[in-house]
């Protein structure tokens, strides 16, 4: 509740839904976003002041319950409200441009920060909003800005990713040299960088390697699928450290030897998706997050799956909405499609694997926020999603027919957004 | 708060169910899938079993009577309730773990009584305490469209005199008493069909045959004729006048309370067969793992991923459906959306898990081959998956059956 509360009272102040309609659209980049292999150096990251952390970390405690219950909290109701007001009367407006350009415009980004997104599961004593682990309620964020629009939902939560990483697994040096600046006014983006370029890529085996130095580590190795990469300030890349397993490293962006390359895909676009390239990038002791644990590893591996999730219930959520009164106005051999069982049992269909979709996602988060396994909960929600996720964005468009396949409208974008879901890994972290 | 585990206060009692389905129901599947027809009598001593567990409170009212509606009680805080619906469809998943057949055979525990707790007022509910209840619907013209039965039921003095032919009547020869769908007026269509309790032994009422079955050959299967059979006016559940307007609603009332039951008994049969594959799967040296990607791992590894998690939607679904109805919300469309996607998954699954276990799986040594057979029907009654498939449609598309038929 005191969350939500805090959530709200920032919307009083930034007025941000009302103020969005006024905003100029935005100047074009310098980052060429559509050129595949477009290669630049990362951005000047801000300096981050070097703390000592001496408090040691904040963390969030975790949450019991020992009913079945599907209803969300008050406060829950209350910021998933705010959050889909937002995704409607802003996100889907931004979003077939956005698609286009390859970016998502300043004024959605800038405002899903101020609606305090970054900070749902941030200690309140970290800056934060959060009171307790809260991954339930950042899946139902997630999920809400989704129906709004899968690639600026996620390009909105990268930062987000990033901050909960560094709640949950950074030491008190960590949280309070990074963790302050999403707690600021001037929040960073970052990224969540684990995937790489290359089929059959196992998570749990990266390429990149993170070798010791006298004084740290060397990286070496490229990252794909990087939400807003050439954007972002910090980044936490997924390496294999020498004589470990995989683990996690906090990169600033203007680290020498650090470079973004373009990588627009199929879908996704306006979360201007690129590859980072690195080469020799030289890196303190203090950059390596969670101390290497192999578990810290995989629940990093584990909650950015249930994100993608997240944001494929979302958008198969509009999917449903959509197809649901076009299939009764459109009308084939003199009465509306919907008449037809072929077609009513695709939609049958798309409400039924899409509800199984949701509570195998919720299960999971539930679990996760409780401390309790949730390794299997996640593997079936991700498969559930990838599949079905699919399959009702196909279904989306064979219901529109041609007409689902030109731009006119969105269904054929929700297409091609939810053939990410089972293949990013990383970008997004609940 | 979201959280979608069993209760922790019924834990004990579904461990207890699963007990006894591992050490009563399991060992006797093979035998009575062999011996089709023959009285399972080792269910009565389990069926005095259930009885006392749900006097005792333990069950939380579980059991084909859980599924009765009842005003929110203020026994529990923040009014959120997990009751006697959670409690039926979590036990019966462990009794279909243990035998699906050998469920549907349990004294008192028949669909009737389900339909019996959803629609009797409180006179005919004491009235028909005990009593075993089959459900006599479909009949050899008609199956999925149940507005077009042709048994009839005419008022005569204080009784209803019934005539009329009921097929696949699940329980027909063992049960003590059926309720029969039949027909006060065939001129004014659905609105006049009502359900009514006719007990064994009443005049004019024969068994007329019992079926040879695929699967759940444990669980008697009969066909039930009514010449000139006469029940008092007081067996008819629910209100005897024809309103057209509410057209089915009535007697359709009884499957929003029992499609999650039969969703619980795919849910378990499909359970039953993941453990015995994947033990077998693992004696094969093939372990799934949940973490690497699934195109990684062995192809029965992913198959084998692939079903679990197709199991979990099952399973989440009908939780929820029953969930709902614990908590007086309307869940028609949650119920048919369990129903459908349970039984088509739980039909699946133990399809694959007999070609993903070989030879092994398809002859009778393992019983695997049994809950391929079995869970066939679960797709099949309580409504077929394409019925569910069109309430669902109609549902999320706002139309009539007029307008979605």
């Amino acid at each position: 509740m005191g969350g939500a509360l805090a959530v709200l009272s920032r919307i009083a102040r930034s007025r941000v839904i009302d103020r969005l309609g006024m905003r100029r659209p935005t100047e074009r980049v310098v980052f060429e976003a559509t050129r595949t292999g477009f290669r630049t150096a990362g951005a000047v990251s801000r300096t981050f002041a070097r703390k000592s952390g001496s408090d040691g970390p904040a963390r969030l405690a975790d949450r019991e319950s020992g009913r079945f219950d599907l209803t969300p909290t008050d406060g829950q109701r209350m910021i998933v409200d705010v959050v889909r007001e937002f995704a409607d009367e802003v996100m889907r407006p931004a979003a077939e441009k956005a698609d286009a350009a390859c970016v998502a415009p300043d004024e959605v980004l800038g405002s899903a920060l101020e609606l305090g997104l970054t900070l749902l599961e941030v200690p309140e004593s970290a800056g934060g909003l959060g009171t307790e682990r809260s991954t339930t309620t950042a899946v139902l964020v997630a999920e809400a800005l989704a129906r709004g629009d899968m690639g600026l939902a996620v390009a909105c939560l990268s930062p987000a990713s990033v901050a909960t990483a560094l709640s949950l697994w950074g030491d008190g040096a960590q949280q309070q040299t990074y963790l302050s600046t999403f707690t600021g006014s001037e929040i960073p983006a970052a990224a969540l960088a684990i995937a790489e370029p290359r089929p059959l890529f196992d998570p749990f085996d990266p390429r990149t390697t993170a070798v010791r130095t006298g004084d740290g580590y060397a990286l070496n190795g490229t990252k794909s699928m990087v939400v807003r990469a050439a954007d972002a300030e910090l980044f936490v890349i997924a390496a294999r450290l020498e004589g470990s397993g995989p683990a996690l490293f906090l990169v600033e962006s203007d680290t020498r030897g650090l470079e973004i390359e373009a990588e627009p895909a199929m879908g996704l676009r306006a979360a201007s998706l690129a590859r980072v390239v690195c080469t020799d990038v030289r890196l303190p002791r203090r950059a390596l997050l969670g101390d290497a644990a192999p578990e810290t590893y995989a629940e990093c591996v584990r909650l950015s799956r249930l994100g993608w999730c997240a944001v494929a219930i979302g958008t198969g959520q509009a999917v449903l909405d959509y197809v649901v009164p076009y299939v009764k106005e459109r009308k084939a051999f003199g009465e509306p499609i919907a008449h037809r069982q072929s077609v009513a049992f695709m939609v049958a269909t798309i409400g039924t694997e899409l509800e199984g979709m949701r509570l195998a996602t919720y299960r999971a988060a539930a679990r996760a926020e409780q401390g309790k396994d949730f390794a299997r909960e996640v593997a079936l929600a991700r498969r559930l999603c990838a599949e079905y996720g699919m399959r009702i964005g196909s279904d989306g468009v064979q219901l529109l027919g041609g007409h689902g396949y030109v731009k006119e409208h969105p269904v054929e974008r929700w297409y091609r957004d939810l053939r990410a879901v089972g293949v990013v890994e990383g970008g997004l972290l609940v | 708060m979201i959280n979608l585990e069993p209760p922790k206060k019924l834990r004990a009692f579904v461990n207890q169910a699963h007990q006894v389905a591992a050490e009563f129901v399991r060992p006797l599947s093979r035998r009575y899938d062999l011996a089709e027809h023959a009285y399972p009598k080792e269910l009565d001593m389990l069926a005095s079993m259930v009885d006392g567990l749900n006097q005792s409170g333990q069950g939380q009212g579980a059991g084909a009577k859980g599924v009765r509606r009842q005003a929110n009680g203020d026994d529990e805080d923040a009014g959120v309730r997990n009751g006697s619906n959670l409690a039926s469809v979590l036990s019966i998943m462990e009794m279909s773990w243990g035998d699906v057949g050998l469920l549907l055979s349990m004294p008192r525990q028949g669909l009737g009584n389900s339909a019996i707790a959803s629609v009797a007022d409180d006179q005919q509910l004491e009235r028909f305490d005990g009593v075993w209840a089959g459900m006599a619907i479909t009949e050899p013209g008609c199956g999925s469209d149940s507005a077009a039965i042709r048994t009839t039921a005419e008022p005569d003095g204080d009784d209803y005199v019934i005539n009329g032919e009921k097929i696949f009547v699940t329980a027909g020869d063992r049960c003590d008493a059926v309720v029969v769908w039949a027909s006060l007026d065939r001129s004014r269509g659905r609105a006049a069909i009502k359900s009514f309790v006719v007990e064994k032994g009443t005049p004019g009422m024969r068994v007329e045959r019992l079926d040879h079955k695929l699967g759940i050959r444990a669980s008697d299967t009969a066909t039930i004729v009514f010449e000139d059979c006469r029940v008092p006016k007081a067996n008819l559940l629910g209100n005897p006048e024809i309103h057209d307007d509410q057209g089915f609603a009535g007697v359709m009332q009884t499957f929003d309370n029992t499609r999650p039951l039969v969703a619980a008994m795919a849910v378990g049969c499909a359970r039953a067969a993941l453990e015995v594959t994947r033990d077998l799967l693992r004696d094969a040296g093939v372990e799934t793992d949940y973490d690497r990607p699934p195109h990684l791992q062995p192809a029965a590894a992913a198959t084998y991923l692939a079903m679990e998690a197709d199991w979990e939607a099952a399973y989440l679904l009908t939780l929820q459906a029953a969930w709902m109805a614990d908590n007086d919300r309307p869940n028609s469309l949650q119920a048919s959306m369990a129903k459908a996607k349970a039984a088509r998954t739980a039909n699946d699954i133990t399809l694959r898990c007999v070609e993903l276990a070989g030879s092994v799986g398809y002859s009778e040594h393992e019983l695997l081959e049994k809950w391929a057979r079995d869970s066939k029907i679960l797709d099949i009654f309580e409504g077929t998956q394409q019925i569910q498939q069109l309430i669902i449609a109609r549902r999320l598309l706002h139309l009539t059956s007029t307008d979605l038929r």
